[in-house]
């Protein structure tokens, strides 16, 4: 009993130390730009060049857009399917998948063959197309986190009957998606929209490939061009990511508590 | 009837190949209180499901207040439904789920709040308003459902097997709450059980269902007292069936047991030889001669069971078992098992079964 408990903390601490030990490093490294002394002097650097507010910015808007649509998009589509069409949750549960087996750059390169400037629907031959286009690619690649994190928010509730309990009481299927639907799978969406916060900050190949300013290729690029500063960066981009976790934390003690069904 | 305000005609539901409703046919009057009564699986909660607009009709129509809604959707119908899993929005207070239909229909703020408080006493909750419903017992979540139902003051109220859920004691006082509100308010209402005590207790009619069709309509004095099939009469209640066979037809003979029993004019047009099923309930058979009790069959007692007020004892009468009640009497033991008893009856009593 003794020697199994010792194995199991010999482990942990094993797995600590591979996970932590270069974080540890990276923020020791970033910590050196001043010569014989810790200094936040990188990360002042970082924050302080304008190429980094701006590509931030964009990847901060391109998330809210990502947002956005991938809630309108999944959203209706997790509740019809749970709703009227429960058969098809495997071909869902399939097609949302795929973006996990199909790597972006398949996808970007085939964004680019079917809306280049001479085909049919030219959305790469300007900017705002092209910010579209990197959009909807962003939409496909949360699509796996997005609709898994909604389908697991409205199994936690009694869809079928409570829509049939707005029905009866007057409610469209608008009503019913924004008053009852959409309120009580709203920490799941949430969950959904950090995940896809953190997704979209830190990715770099669709991006890179459509030639927009983001935040993944800024880091690709002062890595390939500074020392500390690049260390800085990933500390940075590790805390936005762990803020999304923590905040998914916190909604989700904000959620409406499931009512006792027998007593 | 005249001019029924529910008028449910010819309605059938298949599911694939599988029917569910077979020509279902009822009127109920305004202000009536009727119940479906029948086993899982026999229609009950498919045709309340049709009058929602949840499912729609194979064939049929149904018509509230003079109007075919067979083809209206449920946002469309002032229909009222309470479910047996209260299906309270988790995410509203007491007040909002009860003005929520009210909001649906674009009610004032003031007018909302007026209904509200309204409902509130109606169900005897009026401090609950600002709770969530994971903070109400299951009772207070029924209760509260029905409030929202009734809020929006719809033309038909559908009660689908509301009390299911709950324990034994809420489901009594619960059952004569709704009852008495269902009275003060006059409204229509249509309630779906499989449980014959709370249908017999609280319906002005009752409709028992078997194989997706109405087996019989009738109060609960007729359906317990006058079942018209085998299959209403063993549903409803404890029932002895007795098998016997017609030997003087213009008498009125039936063989029973190597008994004879006398059943004049009830007989209908069964001619000697004729099988019959007759039917006694436990409460109309006693142990020992009884005054009035023209019929007497000895056997010997094969169990007792004490259920407090009542001693339900089972007597080995020729090839078969019957079942009869007394009444506790603390003065004396109940009687036991392998003693020789005499059960006596009224022939009167017999139901004849088709």
């Amino acid at each position: 009993m003794r020697a199994n408990r010792l194995w199991s903390w010999l482990f942990i601490a094993l797995g600590i130390v591979y996970f932590a030990l270069p974080l540890i490093g990276t923020l020791e490294f970033s910590l050196k730009l001043r010569r014989g002394a810790y200094s936040l002097d990188a990360y002042w650097a970082v924050l302080g060049d304008p190429r980094f507010q701006q590509t931030f910015m964009y990847s901060v808007l391109m998330a809210l857009a990502t947002i956005v649509v991938g809630v309108l998009l999944v959203v209706p589509t997790a509740y019809w399917v749970r709703l009227k069409l429960p058969r098809w949750r495997p071909f869902m549960e399939f097609i949302t998948l795929l973006p996990l087996v199909i790597p972006p750059i398949v996808i970007v390169f085939g964004y680019i063959r079917l809306y280049n400037t001479s085909s049919w629907l030219p959305l790469t031959g300007s900017a705002m197309g092209t910010n579209v286009l990197l959009m909807f690619g962003y939409v496909v690649l949360a699509l796996p986190y997005m609709y898994r994190a909604v389908d697991t928010g409205l199994r936690a509730i009694d869809v079928t009957t409570l829509t049939e309990a707005a029905q009866s009481l007057g409610a469209g299927w608008v009503t019913i998606l924004s008053r009852v639907i959409l309120p009580n799978v709203a920490v799941a969406v949430l969950s959904g929209a950090f995940l896809t916060f953190a997704i979209v900050i830190g990715e770099f190949v669709m991006a890179a490939l459509l030639s927009r300013p983001a935040f993944g290729p800024y880091m690709q690029l002062l890595g390939a061009n500074r020392a500390y500063e690049p260390a800085a960066l990933a500390v940075i981009a590790f805390a936005i990511t762990w803020a999304c976790m923590a905040l998914i934390q916190v909604v989700s003690r904000f959620a409406p508590k499931p009512p006792e069904q027998l007593h | 009837m005249a001019d029924p305000f529910l008028s449910i005609q010819h309605v059938e539901k298949s599911f694939g190949s599988t029917r569910v409703v077979q020509d279902f046919n009822l009127d109920v009057k305004a202000g009536e209180f009727v119940s479906f009564l029948g086993p899982s699986g026999c229609g009950k909660t498919t045709v309340l499901r049709m009058v929602a607009g949840f499912e729609e009709p194979s064939a049929g129509a149904i018509v509230v207040g003079g109007k075919d809604i067979t083809r209206l959707r449920p946002n469309q119908r002032n229909i009222g439904m309470v479910f047996q899993a209260y299906a309270l929005f988790p995410n509203l207070t007491v007040a909002q789920n009860i003005g929520f239909g009210l909001k649906v229909a674009g009610a004032s703020r003031a007018d909302i709040d007026k209904r509200v408080t309204e409902m509130l006493a109606l169900i005897s909750l009026p401090q609950m308003a600002d709770r969530y419903p994971y903070q109400l017992s299951g009772g207070q979540q029924q209760r509260i459902a029905l409030a929202r139902a009734l809020a929006p003051k719809p033309k038909l109220l559908l009660l689908d097997e509301p009390l299911s859920a709950l324990d034994a004691k809420v489901r009594v006082s619960l059952r004569e709450e709704i009852r008495a509100i269902q009275k003060s308010l006059g409204i229509t209402t249509v309630f779906v059980t499989h449980d014959q005590e709370e249908a017999l207790s609280i319906s002005d009619r009752i409709a028992v269902m078997y194989g997706g069709r109405a087996e019989q309509v009738g109060t609960p004095f007729e359906i317990y007292n006058r079942p018209q099939t085998k299959f209403v009469a063993n549903f409803v209640g404890t029932l002895n069936v007795l098998e016997g066979t017609v030997t003087d037809a213009a008498a009125g003979k039936v063989g029973v047991d190597g008994g004879e029993l006398v059943l004049k004019d009830r007989l209908g047009g069964a001619r000697n030889g004729d099988k019959l099923s007759l039917a006694l309930r436990p409460e109309a058979i006693s142990l020992g001669p009884q005054p009035g009790r023209d019929t007497r069959l000895a056997g010997e007692i094969s169990e007792v069971h004490f259920l407090g007020s009542v001693i339900r004892v089972r007597v080995g009468v020729g090839g078969r078992t019957v079942s009869l009640d007394t009444f506790n009497n603390p003065a004396s033991p109940p009687p036991a098992v392998g003693e020789k008893a005499e059960i006596s009856f009224s022939s009167g009593d017999l139901l004849v079964l088709s």
